[in-house]
């Protein structure tokens, strides 16, 4: 069975580039548009993989982060940041509020999807 | 009756309570915590002016002759009125040459005379004397009353060891002596003194409120009720009128208001309470209302219970000047009759104990300690500390003036009422106005003048007042009263030259004033004043125009660090001169006492220290004693106040410097504040810039990415990114122009077109520019204009940029389909109101402000990504740039209103961008 | 030092109070007529007397602008 990756972002245009890159690689998509939402989202579809931006309405991105690893239950899941500030220390506030890794808006696909396919396919 | 044990006992445990009081307001002023350190505790002290005679005195006065117990009142109102003019200066000059007594202040004055400070000292001592008589007199008859049945008649005691009068003169004495000789300080304050006088202070004006209160109210039926009862009363309605068959009734008005306006100044108590022991020049602003007001409450009662007093007893044979005690005793109200004896007995033990210690100060200072230092014999033999034998010489005088006063009432108390004892003493301390006052104000005043005015007008006082007392009495013969001296008709004491007409006081004030001012001045101007004279009459004069550094010194010759410090050990005793020393050593930058400079500035430090305790006058002897002075020349002085004066320029110069320093580096602070937080702001804009451009590159990388990848894309797909890939695109430029535009408005680089243009015209542009937008929504745009709007001054194309942005944010915020946006304009005559009213989901308090700042756009938008964050905080900087003002008023789920006011006439702040 | 506003003012109070307190403005009182169950002249004297301890507190405690 194929993998679920949540993509939560609230530009409409980035998710649509993102849920497109990410059903081409061949994974099940959900996405958010708001931080509320993804922490719903997250609990309910418990997905492998979980696209976050930062800056994000209602919730911040590292508020859903630091509330998902809160619960034993997703300590396994994947997080990937996406900021578009990449000031060192937004990097390391993601990074400390369990983030597994960062990628820096506006980021290449290939490498988008090469990092993806790393976490996802060695677990 | 009470019985006399419970009077004594009561009376005593009152004076301990009151002792107690000075102890520990000493105790806390050596801790450093002062508890006088008030104005009205200030004030309250001052009231030490109001004595048996304003207790038991003023009563009898008005029993006698109504209104005319006032004056004594009301020219201390006048006083006050000008204290801050002069007795702040007193205060000032006191305080800067460490004077604490007047005998001090005017032998300073006029060259450090000890020929003018004896004199003084004489004048106070004679001149009090009455006075201290008179309240020994005062309590004594008082104390009668309580012990005395009702009926039973007040006899004088037999033998002298059995007055009652002598023992309370003793007992005084000796309260005085533990209150004011404890030690000897070199400023003569007594912190807890003046606290245990603002107490007595209170407890007098109590207990005479509370006598009043209990005769109007208690015995009568109110204040009308008195009045009433007394107009009844042919002989009683006559004390209301004003002359009462006086001649020269205003003139002796007058002569009382403006003794008492001397008095409350000169008298010495007065002296020491108002200047001596004043902590802060600041609190006589207060000071000068509050006592006053104190002394129109304690004066209230006075004729509601002389008249209420005269009313009830009627033709009984009592004395009305106890009225206040014996009008309780009367009515059974012992209690109260006792309370009110204690407030009598804070009225005298306050007015003997201050009284006594400043004069016990000046005979000391002034009269005693120069004849001892001239006596050779007596330098020689004292080599050591002198400190015990002032306060021994003290206690002596103490004892001393007290026995006098004791004297004085055996040989004229009898003859004479309260009040025209007091009024002897109080023309008495007023010979000195005419030397303290000019040589406040007069720099040409002399010390001949001030002896010649001060001996004269002492002489005619005598003459005129204080013999005559004395002759009634029956102590003297009257001869010389009713035939004149030697049996010369107008040597007559009381018709001096043939005066008549005039009541004894109001004469003798007037010759013996009229002689004193004339002399001064006359013999003032006879001859030129010595270098000395004229040094200190500088100093004093225009003390308020020196600050402390730039004090001139006129002093010059040799001295040894080691004689002074042997001097003031002597005086100060070792310890407290070593630590003196030691201080001045640090202040002058000099390591070790041996190393303080030997010059003008030491030798003076020494004296001022010295005059603190011993008088200026018996200091300057002191000094000149054991240093190697060289005779000070007119030229000197002028000399030395020149360099005073240069070097009063250079450090007022300085001064300045280092405020202008301080200045400077305040607002560089403050610069450097602004540019940290600038820096912070800077960093905050570049980061949300950062992400505000990335947001759409992301978009547009990913996107052209995918299709780069993936050739064979469905076309409808593909469309649809490329379409996005263009607003993205267009996001970009517009973002990268707003930031721009904004950058040029806060640097005030922006370009302004600004002309005459209607506003209605510009309304109409930028509708038809954003009614697509509107019918996509499909929103309803409501426009409520008048027809007509005068035009306006601004930029057309940046007032349109506004009614754009506000219009584009409504139908962002107006719900799809039911969205309706209102815009409505109002002119007045100072300008125009623009409103642009959505009925979107609103925008919660907290946020309001935020909405104007940078890249805060509020949540909720439906469809943010055509907003830069920036359009709201443009549009406030142009409205701000013509001197308008822009709002939001919102609730949750009451949609938005964002408005704006622009003037007809842009606001002259504004002009300058 | 009379240069100061609040000294012109005491001074000019002051006149005021010598002038109120004197002949003839004194004499003015001199009547019988009760007012609030006083006599005409105390009932004067104490008016004149509060009123300057009024006047006297406003100059006094009135705070300096600057």
């Amino acid at each position: 069975m194929s993998k679920t990756v949540l993509i939560a972002d609230d530009e409409k245009n980035i998710l649509i580039s993102l849920e497109f890159l990410m059903k081409r690689e061949g994974y099940n998509v959900v996405v958010a548009h708001d931080g509320q939402e993804a922490v719903d989202s997250i609990f309910r579809v418990q997905p492998d993989l979980v696209l976050l931006d930062v800056m994000m309405p209602k919730k911040t991105g590292l508020d859903v982060c630091q509330e998902v690893r809160a619960n034993p239950d997703f300590k396994d899941m994947f997080i990937l940041m996406l900021t578009a500030k990449g000031r060192d220390t937004d990097i390391a506030k993601g990074l400390a509020m369990g983030a597994n890794d960062y990628i820096i808006k506006p980021f290449s696909t290939r490498d988008l999807a090469q990092k993806v396919h790393d976490m996802l396919d060695k677990a | 009756m009470l019985s006399p044990y419970l009077v004594i006992t009561v009376s005593f445990i009152y004076l301990f309570i009151l002792f107690a009081v000075a102890y520990f307001g000493d105790k806390r002023a050596e801790a450093g915590k002062s508890i006088i350190a008030s104005p009205w505790v200030y004030g309250l002290s001052m009231a030490v002016y109001c004595t048996a005679w304003t207790y038991f005195g003023s009563v009898g006065r008005a029993a006698s002759s109504g209104i005319w117990f006032m004056p004594i009142y009301l020219g201390p109102m006048l006083s006050m009125i000008l204290a801050w003019l002069v007795i702040r200066k007193m205060i000032r000059i006191a305080k800067t040459y460490r004077i604490t007594s007047i005998a001090d202040f005017i032998a300073s004055r006029y060259g450090k005379s000890p020929l003018l400070a004896g004199l003084v000292t004489i004048i106070t001592v004679v001149g009090i004397v009455p006075y201290i008589a008179l309240q020994l007199k005062a309590i004594s008859s008082g104390y009668e009353v309580m012990t005395t049945p009702l009926d039973g008649i007040v006899k004088s005691p037999s033998v002298w060891w059995s007055d009652s009068t002598l023992y309370m003169a003793l007992i005084l004495a000796g309260f005085t002596i533990i209150f004011g000789t404890r030690h000897l300080d070199s400023s003569e304050r007594h912190e807890g003194l003046v606290a245990a006088i603002a107490l007595e202070s209170v407890v007098k004006l109590l207990a005479f409120l509370a006598v009043g209160m209990f005769v109007t109210y208690g015995i009568f039926n109110g204040m009308s009720d008195i009045f009433f009862q007394a107009s009844a009363i042919p002989e009683i309605k006559a004390l209301l009128t004003f002359d009462q068959g006086r001649s020269f009734a205003y003139t002796q008005w007058f002569a009382m208001t403006l003794l008492a306006m001397l008095a409350v100044v000169f008298l010495p108590r007065q002296f020491q309470i108002m200047v001596v022991e004043n902590v802060d020049e600041q609190h006589l602003k207060r000071a000068v209302w509050v006592f006053p007001l104190y002394l129109l409450l304690i004066n209230i009662f006075v004729l509601p219970i002389a008249l209420g007093g005269l009313i009830y007893f009627g033709n009984a044979p009592v004395n009305a000047e106890t009225f206040v005690l014996s009008l309780p005793l009367a009515q059974g109200q012992n209690m109260l009759a006792l309370f009110v004896f204690v407030g009598g007995l804070s009225a005298v033990s306050g007015m003997v104990i201050v009284e006594v210690i400043a004069i016990s100060t000046m005979v000391c200072n002034d009269l005693v300690m120069p004849v001892l230092l001239r006596n050779t014999r007596f330098g020689e033999r004292s080599g050591g500390d002198l400190t015990a034998l002032l306060l021994f010489i003290r206690r002596i005088a103490i004892i001393g003036i007290l026995m006098l006063g004791y004297l004085y009432f055996h040989l004229a108390g009898e003859a004479y009422a309260l009040v025209s004892i007091g009024l002897i003493s109080f023309a008495a301390v007023a010979q000195f106005s005419p030397a303290l006052l000019g040589g406040m104000y007069w720099k040409n005043g002399t010390r001949d003048g001030a002896l010649a005015g001060l001996s004269l007008g002492f002489a005619m006082w005598i003459y005129t007042l204080m013999l005559p007392s004395i002759a009634k009495s029956g102590w003297i013969s009257e001869d010389f009263l009713n035939l004149g001296l030697f049996g010369i008709e107008w040597l007559k004491p009381e018709q001096f030259l043939g005066l008549t007409g005039l009541d004894n006081l109001t004469h003798s004030l007037f010759w013996s004033l009229f002689i004193n001012i004339a002399a001064y001045v006359a013999v003032s101007l006879w001859k030129r004043p010595s270098a000395h004279e004229t040094s200190q009459a500088l100093l004093f004069v225009d003390v308020f125009e020196r600050t402390h550094i730039a004090q001139p010194v006129f002093w010059q010759g040799r001295a040894k660090v080691t004689d002074l410090l042997h001097l003031a050990g002597r005086f100060l005793g070792e310890k407290k001169a070593q630590r003196l020393f030691t201080d001045y050593a640090l202040e002058v930058g000099a390591n070790e006492i041996e190393n303080i400079p030997e010059n003008a500035t030491l030798v003076q430090f020494v004296e001022t220290n010295l005059t603190g305790a011993i008088g200026s006058a018996s200091a300057r002897i002191m000094v000149a004693s054991v240093v190697d002075e060289e005779a000070l020349e007119l030229d000197d002085v002028m000399r030395i106040l020149e360099e005073a004066s240069q070097l009063r320029a250079y450090s007022v110069a300085l001064e300045e410097k280092s405020r202008s320093l301080e200045q400077a580096t305040k607002e560089l602070q403050v610069a450097n504040e602004q540019l940290k937080s600038l820096d912070r702001l800077k960093d905050n804009f570049m980061s949300s810039v950062t992400h505000e451009l990335r947001t759409p590159l992301t978009s547009i990388r990913a996107m052209t990415e995918l299709m780069l990848d993936d050739p064979n894309m469905v076309e409808e797909q593909r469309l649809e990114f490329l379409s996005i890939v263009v607003a993205e695109a267009e996001r970009l430029s517009r973002l990268v122009n707003q930031v721009l535009d904004m950058a040029k408005i806060e640097a005030g680089h922006a370009e302004w077109h600004s002309n005459e243009v209607d506003i209605l015209d510009l309304i109409k542009q930028s509708v038809s520019s954003i009614s697509s937008a509107y019918k996509e929504r499909g929103v309803v745009l409501e426009l409520h204009t008048p027809k007509q709007v005068p035009l306006i001054h601004t930029d057309a194309d940046r007032l349109i940029q506004v009614l754009l942005n506000l219009l584009s944010n409504a139908v962002k915020f107006a719900p799809e389909d039911k969205g309706k946006v209102e815009l409505h304009l109002r002119d007045s005559t100072k300008g125009i109101t623009v409103e642009v009213i959505d009925n979107g989901v609103g925008i919660a308090p907290e946020k309001q402000n935020l909405v104007f700042e940078k890249f805060r756009q509020v949540e909720g938008e439906t469809n943010n990504q055509s907003g830069t964050g920036l359009g709201l905080p443009i549009s406030r900087q142009i409205i701000e740039h013509f001197g308008g003002h822009m709002w939001l008023r919102s609730e949750i789920g009451e949609g938005a209103c964002f408005g704006f006011f622009l003037p007809r006439k842009k606001l002259d702040l504004s002009e300058k961008s | 030092m009379l240069k100061g506003m609040t000294s012109q003012r005491l001074i000019a109070l002051s006149l005021t109070g010598i002038a109120f307190l004197n002949f003839p403005l004194l004499a003015l009182w001199d009547k019988d007529i009760y007012i609030l169950g006083w006599p005409l002249l105390p009932f004067g004297l104490f008016l004149v007397w509060g009123l300057l301890i009024i006047a006297l507190v406003w100059v006094m405690e009135k705070r300096k602008p600057n």
